[in-house]
């Protein structure tokens, strides 16, 4: 770990400068996104048992990376997720009961709020790296001064439109952050089998862009990287790589079973016991005086009260309608589309059958 | 004797029986080799053959389907899993400018002896992309063959068939068959060859055509159909979808001169087009109504939440049947 960028330490200690850029009211914010990202999975995954939602991508772990760098933000940045970046969707704006709503299958879960702009969560791998870069030229060539983020897991950058991505990005110098959240593992393989490169922060040398690599469960590392990114963005001086080492507590997704490729419960555990990052904020913060049990009850409780408000107006949500399929493939629908609608909707014949 | 096996396992049987009888077969994928794969088709494969022929690939279409190629080019059988048909799209290029051309392009100084296999079709609840049927896109490209298998028998007839077969093979696996029943399977190594259909039930008046998953739809709309209104239906498993039967396929019509193509598929330009073609092109004189198609919709394959109302059921099926009838 002695190699990554670090700010808080596992046992909850400033080990780094936090550059006069932290105020209390901000770390105490992280920490209740973090604590409610927290419970937003936990509460996805109970809800996928129940049978009341499908597959559902699970992140706990990785709430420093994803919390982290969302809140460094501002609302007129593009964010581009994965399926599993709920957490850095919601604390840029995304409504819980939307996402929701789309791991209970239904496209309108992907609709982000007017005013923001939040991706729908891209589901093949890597090939939302190219629209970040495409979206941060965009802003650079209209004098916009915002940036596009891209995340993406360790596996990801295996992929030809990681290499494409960051290629463009350097040539362009267009404002994007690249941001991997590198947690080890692409499904049942380890990143030593993915890469022969130690990193995939050192990737950034063969484009000549900025790399960084960083501890992804350090939520101060996370942030003020991410500030750093943005200004150099911001300034005309083009993308960024972020690697934000961490880990996925749980399975790949609820239809996983991690037993098979790794000893899951003990090297949960271990990230667990000496790596969480909701964990090491709490100590920090009960050290300065900031935080406490009463507290700390009261947040859960305030948190678990919007997740299940959110939860109730996902599930009153209007049952999708079978026509609802043909709408928004095209501005204007095709003549062959409109015509395959109406047999869709068409009551099956009864009459002129021959006996 | 009396083996019954689902299909993932008869899949899974096909790969170690020709991993043991053929040094040159390699399996690569993301996933395939501890994991056994995402739906376990390589389950303890790579414990019985080893690393180096059961292969735990980068997460990159691309590299293994083009590694592949070279692999194939020099000697090896490479038999590649893709995760999910969507997911096969950032390697497409490597299938269609290379896997489906060198033969071609060498004027048959090197071929590419490959498979490549892939759950494919909806019905499973999947996330977005999880379950597309676009089987146009590959029998579409010249130089490559597409084989849908719709029982556990003929996945592994076709797909040893596939692994022996000298030019790049896509080999499309209905998602929801997968462990949907069990079927008696030989245990010993046997091929259905590729290029025949099935006749799966004899009829007379009103012939369906069907793979893959829809298969079952269209013989469950015969069944009903024969009950409730006395027809008598043809249905008639393609298996292969480039190149098709067309001898099987003319010889049906030829004698009901009716017919319904069932595909979960997109309708326009999708294979019912080409079915209907081959139709006009050799018996359209004994023809007695237009064929009709029932389909998946010109959308994108919804979300689970209406993905069923995308796919063609038995019911619609029937309104098919009984308007060939009478038409
Ligand atoms: C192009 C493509 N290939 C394969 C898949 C199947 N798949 C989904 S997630 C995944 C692993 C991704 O690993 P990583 O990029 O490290 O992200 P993580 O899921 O660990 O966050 C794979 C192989 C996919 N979604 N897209």
């Amino acid at each position: 770990m002695s190699s990554l960028y670090q700010v808080l330490s596992p046992a909850g200690e400033l080990v780094g400068d936090l550059k006069g850029q932290l105020d209390e009211a901000t770390m105490i914010k992280m920490y209740e996104n973090m604590v409610l990202a927290r419970q937003f999975d936990r509460k996805s995954i109970n809800l996928q048992r129940q049978g009341r939602m499908g597959t559902y991508a699970p992140f706990e772990g990785q709430e420093a990376s994803q919390v982290g760098s969302a809140m460094a933000l501002t609302p007129g940045d593009w964010l581009f997720p994965t399926y599993r970046d709920h957490a850095a969707a919601i604390v840029h704006g995304q409504s819980m009961a939307r996402v929701f709503l789309y791991w209970m299958g239904h496209m309108e879960g992907s609709i982000s709020p007017k005013h923001l702009n939040i991706m729908p969560p891209c589901v093949p791998i890597a090939t939302q790296m190219v629209h970040a870069v495409g979206t941060a030229w965009a802003s650079k060539l209209q004098n916009e001064k915002h940036v596009s983020i891209a995340y993406f897991g360790d596996g990801a950058s295996s992929e030809g439109d990681f290499h494409e991505a960051l290629n463009f990005a350097g040539v362009f110098q267009t404002p994007t952050i690249f941001f991997c959240q590198n947690n080890g593992f692409a499904i049942s393989v380890p990143f030593s089998q993915q890469s022969s490169s130690k990193t995939i922060a050192q990737r950034s040398a063969a484009y000549d862009i900025p790399g960084v690599r960083i501890d992804g469960n350090d939520i101060f590392a996370v942030w003020l990287t991410m500030k750093e990114a943005m200004q150099r963005a911001l300034d005309g001086k083009g993308p960024t790589l972020i690697e934000a080492v961490t880990f996925r507590y749980g399975a790949h997704t609820t239809a996983d079973d991690p037993k098979k490729y790794r000893d899951q419960e003990s090297l949960s555990e271990e990230w667990r016991q000496e790596r969480d990052p909701l964990q090491r904020l709490r100590v920090y913060l009960e050290n300065q005086g900031l935080w406490n049990e009463t507290k700390e009850a009261e947040l859960v409780a305030r948190m678990n009260e919007q997740i299940d408000a959110a939860l109730v107006e996902a599930e009153s949500y209007p049952k999708s309608k079978p026509e609802d399929m043909f709408k928004h493939v095209y501005a204007e629908p095709s003549w062959m589309a409109t015509e395959q609608e109406s047999e869709l909707v068409k009551p099956s014949k009864q009459e002129g059958i021959p006996a | 004797m009396k083996r019954k096996l689902t299909m993932i396992q008869a899949i899974t049987e096909a790969m170690d029986q020709k991993l043991a009888d053929d040094s040159r077969i390699m399996l690569l994928g993301e996933d395939i080799g501890v994991n056994g794969g995402v739906f376990r088709a390589t389950e303890d494969l790579i414990h019985k053959y080893g690393p180096d022929r059961v292969v735990d690939t980068p997460l990159a279409e691309a590299g293994i389907i083009g590694a592949a190629i070279g692999l194939a080019m020099n000697g090896k059988i490479p038999v590649v899993e893709i995760q999910f048909l969507a997911f096969i799209y950032p390697g497409f290029e490597q299938i269609v400018s290379h896997a489906a051309r060198m033969r071609y392009r060498t004027r048959g100084q090197y071929h590419v002896p490959m498979v490549i296999r892939t759950p494919y079709g909806a019905g499973i609840r999947g996330p977005e992309l999880h379950s597309e049927s676009v089987e146009t896109f590959f029998a579409h490209v010249p130089g490559l063959k597409v084989v849908a298998p719709s029982t556990p028998y003929d996945a592994k007839g076709l797909l040893i068939a596939a692994m022996e077969d000298p030019d790049p093979v896509i080999f499309l696996e209905p998602t929801k068959l997968y462990r949907a029943f069990k079927q008696e399977v030989p245990e010993e190594m046997y091929r259905v060859p590729i290029g025949k259909a099935k006749v799966v039930q004899e009829g007379s008046d009103v012939s369906i055509f069907a793979w893959g998953a829809m298969l079952r739809v269209a013989e469950d709309a015969a069944k009903q159909i024969e009950r409730e209104n006395g027809l008598s239906c043809e249905v008639i498993d393609l298996r292969t979808l480039y190149p098709l039967d067309r001898d099987t396929i003319i010889a049906s019509v030829k004698k009901t001169g009716r017919a319904v193509v069932v595909h979960e598929a997109h309708k326009t330009a999708g294979l019912g087009a080409e079915i209907i073609s081959i139709i006009n092109d050799e018996a359209l004189i004994y023809m007695k109504a237009p064929v009709k198609r029932i389909t998946g919709f010109d959308v994108p394959v919804p979300q689970f939440s209406i993905e069923d109302d995308y796919l063609p059921t038995a019911e619609r099926v029937k309104d098919g049947i009984l308007e060939t009838a009478t038409f």
